[in-house]
């Protein structure tokens, strides 16, 4: 079944007289629980894609379909409620609120959603045992490991149990290691059913993917699902 | 968001920034303090000198001769240009009036007091011994003017405390024989010392029966008619009653003047009142600073927080959540700010009245209440601005900036 459909999104940014295509004329289908990566040249559109996935951006032009309702047309409220319930944002700069606990961290989009303490709380302590954090509840992401800070938003961005998980380069301020053990991470959510899409400049974890897509210009130039061979 | 969640969210994002937060309290507590103090000041002046007025006397009634410039044109007025005479039989007719308890005829004038060779000059007043309780006076020794016809005059004198010292230094003044004018009179009664009030100063006074001052200063007139009512309730029916019974002793003129210590109370109330409210007009300018201070430290909290803002947002916070959630922050810091200076201000006020002990600075319950409430309003109006800014924040641009 379709979980995205995009048909003839275009994204236009004006600066100043020119007119940039970020987006230009993409047409894109992604299923329930595949793993695509992302990738293409600086500048080709990547985190505007994933942006517009997110609902975080609105094409000028197109329609996009989540889980078959078109959700170009609802409201800012209605939309933040679609990414508080189905979808997690895993960034490359970790974006943790410096003042808040891992524990605080991963239950902020609970209580966002106004899910009682309590339950909260169980949740919680489930993840940070699922991502080896239980000795770091308490710590504030100044007093974690990159990995660590990565492993604190993957926590955060599955806490609502979301259909689809999209990262903007989750490795890119990270060490090979360390960004091994996180795209493992995201692979394992992966294998649990969670749609994955990874934006990344690097070859070996695009790899990885069952399905990549490369981008030129605002368009793709290369989809692995539609290649030949 | 739960508004348990959205409290303990916006009181940890304020003690996340604690120089801008302590910032932000300190301006609204000074505001907060200075309408406190302010007020207590005005209301303390207030006090003061309405608690002299009071000590005056209770439930005076006093009677003028002449007539005040207000009234109308009375034709019996035109006829006669001179007003009668005040006299001691004026006031003894007042005593038969309903609601009146006691009646003092007064009569003043200067002259010198010496004994044992020492000589001063001295303000003589002539009453009746319902005088010292009407005014409030206290004996520290003897007792006052004797109680008999107010047409005797017996050579007696009841004295001030500054002129015994003068004149006895450490020794006894009740019983000793002093000279006052050409006369020769006994000391019966020395005055409890109040020192400077308002009006004259009974430390530097004599008393001696109305008649004996009255025969001292060759004259029949008296300076003033003291009424005391029964009651609060009854000093305008006093005052109409006396009014009566002086226009048909004086041959239905109506000559005289009745002011009531109420009236001139009033006066000064309100007029002190209108400065506590002038006093409290300019402090509470302090407070709109205060609040726009709020206001640029919450804008200042948005820039700062832009990129955690934009964050929210893609973790699925409405709009409404995050204007909430700085809404809640800028309540906070003024109510903080508010408790704070209303501590300030209440513990300036105890400084003041332990310093100058006569002088009771409280701030009086409207301006505490007024002055915690424009704090807490414009610190939520000042608050808005920022917040609607916050919720606007387009979530890429925000996330980008991090
Ligand atoms: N807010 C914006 N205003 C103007 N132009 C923008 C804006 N955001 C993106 N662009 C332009 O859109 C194009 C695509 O940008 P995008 O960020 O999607 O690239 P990317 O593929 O993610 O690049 P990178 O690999 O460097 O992250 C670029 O030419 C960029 O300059
Ligand atoms: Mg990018």
């Amino acid at each position: 079944m379709a979980l995205i459909e995009l048909k003839g999104i275009e994204r236009v940014f004006q600066l100043g007289d020119a007119a940039v295509h970020a987006l230009a004329g993409l047409d894109l289908r992604i299923d329930n629980g595949e793993y695509v990566a992302v990738m293409g040249p600086s500048g080709s559109g990547k985190s505007t894609l994933l942006n517009l996935l997110g609902l975080l951006d609105r094409p000028n032009s197109g329609t996009y379909r989540l889980e078959g309702r078109d959700v170009t047309t609802l409201s800012a409220d209605e939309q933040a409620r679609v990414r508080s319930e189905r979808i997690g944002f895993v960034f490359q700069s970790f974006h943790l609120v410096p003042r808040l606990t891992a524990a605080e961290n991963i239950a902020l989009p609970m209580m966002l959603a106004g899910i009682p303490a309590r339950e909260r709380n169980a949740r919680v302590a489930r993840a940070l045992a699922g991502f080896g954090l239980e000795n770091r509840a308490d710590h504030r992401p100044d007093q974690l490991s990159g990995g660590q800070r990565q492993r604190v938003a993957i926590a955060r961005a599955t806490i609502m149990q979301p259909a689809l998980i999209l990262a903007d380069e989750p490795t890119g301020n990270l060490d090979r290691h360390t960004g091994d053990e996180v795209v493992n991470l995201l692979e394992s959510l992966n294998a649990g059913g969670v749609t994955l899409i990874v934006v990344t400049h690097d070859q070996a974890m695009g790899a990885r993917a069952r399905r990549r897509i490369v981008m030129e210009d605002g368009r793709i130039d290369h989809d692995s699902s539609h290649a030949p061979g | 968001m739960r508004l348990a969640d959205t409290l303990r969210f916006a009181r940890d994002a304020a003690a996340g920034y604690p120089l801008r937060t302590a910032l932000s309290v300190l301006a609204m507590s000074i505001g907060v303090a200075a309408v406190v103090i302010l007020t207590a000041l005005g209301d303390g002046a207030r006090r003061y000198v309405v608690g002299q007025f009071a000590s005056i006397g209770t439930n005076l009634v006093i009677v003028l001769p002449g007539r005040s410039g207000t009234g109308g044109f009375n034709p019996a007025n035109a006829i006669t240009t001179t007003p009668r005479d005040l006299t001691i039989d004026d006031a003894a007719a007042l005593l038969r009036a309903a609601g009146v308890r006691r009646v003092a005829p007064l009569a003043v004038g200067t002259s010198e007091i010496s004994f044992g060779g020492r000589l001063r000059e001295v303000m003589v007043a002539g009453s009746v011994s319902d005088f010292l309780p009407i005014r409030n006076f206290e004996l520290v020794q003897g007792s006052g003017l004797p109680d008999d016809d107010w047409s005797r005059g017996a050579p007696v004198a009841v004295i001030g405390a500054t002129i015994r010292d003068e004149l006895f230094g450490g020794e006894p003044a009740v019983g000793k024989l002093v000279r006052v004018g050409d006369r020769r009179l006994r000391v019966v009664g020395v005055l409890k010392p109040v020192g400077q009030g308002l009006g004259l100063n009974t430390d530097e006074l004599v008393i001696v029966p109305v008649a004996l001052a009255q025969a001292m200063f060759n004259s029949n007139t008296l300076f003033r008619i003291l009424i005391e009512a029964t009651s609060r309730e009854a000093i305008p029916e006093v005052k109409e009653r006396a009014l009566e019974i002086l226009r048909q002793r004086h041959r239905g003129e109506e000559d005289v003047t009745v002011i009531t210590q109420d009236a001139i109370l009033a006066t000064f109330d309100k007029l002190l009142g209108t400065l506590t409210l002038g006093v409290a007009g300019i402090a509470a300018i302090s407070l709109a600073v205060a609040g726009i201070l709020v206001m640029n430290v919450m804008l200042v909290a948005v820039t700062q927080r832009t990129g955690e803002i934009g964050l929210l947002k893609a973790l699925g916070a409405p709009a409404r959540t995050i204007r909430l959630a700085f809404l809640t922050e800028a309540a906070m810091l003024s109510t903080v700010g508010a408790l704070l200076g209303y501590l300030l201000g209440e513990s300036g006020a105890f400084a003041l009245r332990q310093f100058f002990p006569v002088f009771p600075a409280y701030p009086p319950d409207w301006a505490v209440i007024a002055g915690l409430g424009t704090a807490l309003v414009t610190g939520l109006l000042f608050g808005v601005m920022p917040a609607r800014r916050a919720a606007r924040l387009d979530p890429v641009q925000a996330l980008m900036k991090h």
